[in-house]
């Protein structure tokens, strides 16, 4: 088995499933009803997409391996997402900031996809990049409208931006996976994404009267490799507490 | 129901007036009322209360099956649950929508249900325990109120009877998701049919308390019949249930937790035990198990999202100035 082609699927799968389950706490606790419906749409489509990602390494894995199966059954050395999408949701300020830089990064990175010499994977980008596009347009929106709207908001997201934001640079960090999958066609330098990526978050920053958060030097990653931070396993204790406690059992 | 006892107003001990009987006429001919026409103070109080109490439902319905989204055993059945509970979202906001054409906003609405002012169903005020909750949800909750909400889409309400005809559409398909899931756990593992059974025992009754008091003591029945916002009486509707879930439960291999349920050729329906009422009023006034939990989350909900809504407003109006200054 190509072991960096079914590590590389698991990052995409991993980042969308855990991002979503994240979302998926937000489930009917929404600051508006319209915003509820339209973050559980956005964990829907994230959820959609980790299900395409994971059957798609399951099917390379062989061995009776399923969505489920690589959802329910590893542990959090296992998994690939990077810190940013396992970090606690916070306030809804919190959420909607790592929603953006996730978003801006993810629509770069699935147009990418899209001219991968991996059929299936250029398969599963251009459905994911349309939902992603659309989820980019309704987080840039609510960071403008936010971040310009009453002097307490601009303060929570702006506070909101500082914390999310030292999780950014893994987005951007190669390893040798990344290197053999840029080499055999299939994937891109991660590294490369970063130029667009702050372009556009700067101009949507400008428009939201909101500052570039300063560089810290505090560069979070382990995240793509299977080192997580504490938040990440008790993520999964609950999401795989029934497939866990009824081995075997079908749903 | 997903409205409960909706409180019809003071009764009228004069004549109708030449207006109301004009009114009253239009409704039995069954023409529709629609927001400009012209209709009788009770009947609009009375609906705002009966479609707010169902919107409310909706909202706070969202809270216990919600509680397993996190935790839902498939990435499949995750998927259907979150799109389930976003119905619901959506659900609420057709049916405030709905409300609102007759005179009242939806943050209104809102105070009156975080005030204690405005109800919503017995129903979700029970906990969902274990998986087979959400199953057990779906299958009895949602099939009762389709059972109720289908003659809703004749009411005599315009904008109330169109919001129902997609809300049944909704149902339908969640009625069927959560039996599709009891089956699965019934057709499972020892434990997993166990869990199913445990659900079926905590959700029977109050299932059957969800479509009200029985008609002899429901006072403001006979009112709501005439303006055809209520098309069967509560023992009708609940009756209907009963009939329509007993074999439903025998193909799933479930014991209904009622000992004295039994066929009655006669009347040609299931006859089934006495309902304790002392427990519906009880969580009508407040005193179920969740009640203060749920009214709670949705406070808190609100007024932790008081900042954000209050900055879309804000930002909206900075727009409208810079437009203004633009064309200026």
């Amino acid at each position: 088995m190509n072991t960096a082609r079914h590590d590389y699927l698991l990052r995409f799968g991993d980042n969308a499933l855990i991002l979503s389950q994240r979302l998926a706490e937000w489930c009917g606790k929404g600051p508006a009803l319209e915003e509820d419906m339209a973050l559980t749409n956005t964990a829907l489509d994230l959820l959609g997409q980790a299900r395409l990602w994971l059957s798609l390494a399951a099917e390379q894995a062989g061995d009776g391996a399923d969505e489920d199966t690589l959802a329910y059954l590893r542990d959090d050395r296992a998994f690939r997402n990077v810190l940013l999408v396992e970090q606690p949701n916070g306030s809804y300020a919190s959420t909607l900031a790592r929603q953006f830089l996730f978003d801006a990064w993810s629509s770069l990175a699935l147009r990418r996809l899209l001219v991968s010499s991996d059929a299936a994977i250029a398969a599963i980008a251009e459905k994911a990049v349309k939902e992603v596009g659309y989820h980019l347009r309704r987080s840039s929106d609510l960071m403008v409208r936010l971040g310009d709207g009453t002097e307490r908001s601009h303060a929570l997201l702006q506070a909101a931006l500082d914390q999310v934001w030292p999780y950014h640079h893994e987005l951007f960090t190669g390893d040798a996976v990344d290197t053999e999958m840029t080499a055999a066609g299939i994937g891109f330098d991660p590294a490369s994404l970063r130029d667009d990526w702050l372009a556009y978050v700067r101009e949507v920053l400008a428009e939201a009267t909101l500052s570039l958060p300063k560089d810290s030097g505090w560069r979070p990653k382990g995240g793509k490799q299977g080192l997580h931070s504490e938040h990440l396993s008790k993520l999964l204790a609950e999401m795989q507490v029934l497939p866990r406690s009824h081995p075997g059992a079908r749903w | 129901m997903y409205a409960q006892m909706v409180d019809t107003g003071s009764p009228d001990n004069q004549a109708l007036d030449a207006r109301e009987a004009r009114f009253q006429q239009r409704i039995d001919d069954g023409i529709r009322i629609e927001p400009q026409d012209w209709m009788p103070e009770r009947y609009r109080k009375t609906l705002i209360r009966q479609i707010s109490q169902h919107a409310h439902s909706e909202i706070v319905g969202q809270l216990p099956e919600g509680n397993w989204i996190t935790r839902a055993p498939s990435l499949k059945r995750k998927a259907i649950l979150l799109a389930k509970v976003q119905d619901e979202a959506g659900h609420g906001l057709y049916l405030y929508s709905a409300a609102e054409t007759l005179g009242i906003s939806r943050d209104q609405m809102v105070d009156d249900l975080h005030t204690g002012k405005a109800k919503y169903s017995s129903i979700f005020n029970y906990p969902t325990l274990t998986w087979a909750d959400v199953g057990a949800i779906g299958w009895l909750v949602d099939g009762s109120a389709i059972m109720n909400q289908i003659p809703l889409c004749r009411c005599s309400y315009g904008p109330y009877a169109r919001a129902m005809i997609r809300v049944c559409k909704e149902e339908a398909f969640h009625m069927r998701q959560g039996y599709d899931l009891m089956l699965a756990l019934c057709r499972g593992t020892p434990a997993q049919k166990a869990m199913a059974q445990d659900a079926l025992n905590r959700w029977w009754w109050p299932s059957l308390m969800m479509f009200g008091p029985p008609d002899g003591d429901s006072v403001h029945s006979a009112q709501s019949q005439a303006w055809k916002i209520k098309l069967f009486t509560n023992d009708e509707l609940r009756q209907k249930m009963v009939d329509q879930t007993v074999p439903q439960a025998e193909y799933l291999g479930l014991t209904i937790p009622d000992a004295d349920l039994k066929w009655n050729a006669e009347r040609g329906h299931y006859d089934y035990g006495a309902i304790d009422w002392d427990e519906f009023y009880a969580v009508v006034k407040g005193n179920g198990p969740c009640n203060r939990e749920r009214l709670d989350t949705r406070r808190q909900a609100w007024d932790d999202g008081a900042w954000f809504r209050e900055a879309l407003v804000a930002h909206a109006d900075k727009q409208a100035q810079r437009e203004h200054a633009r064309a200026a």
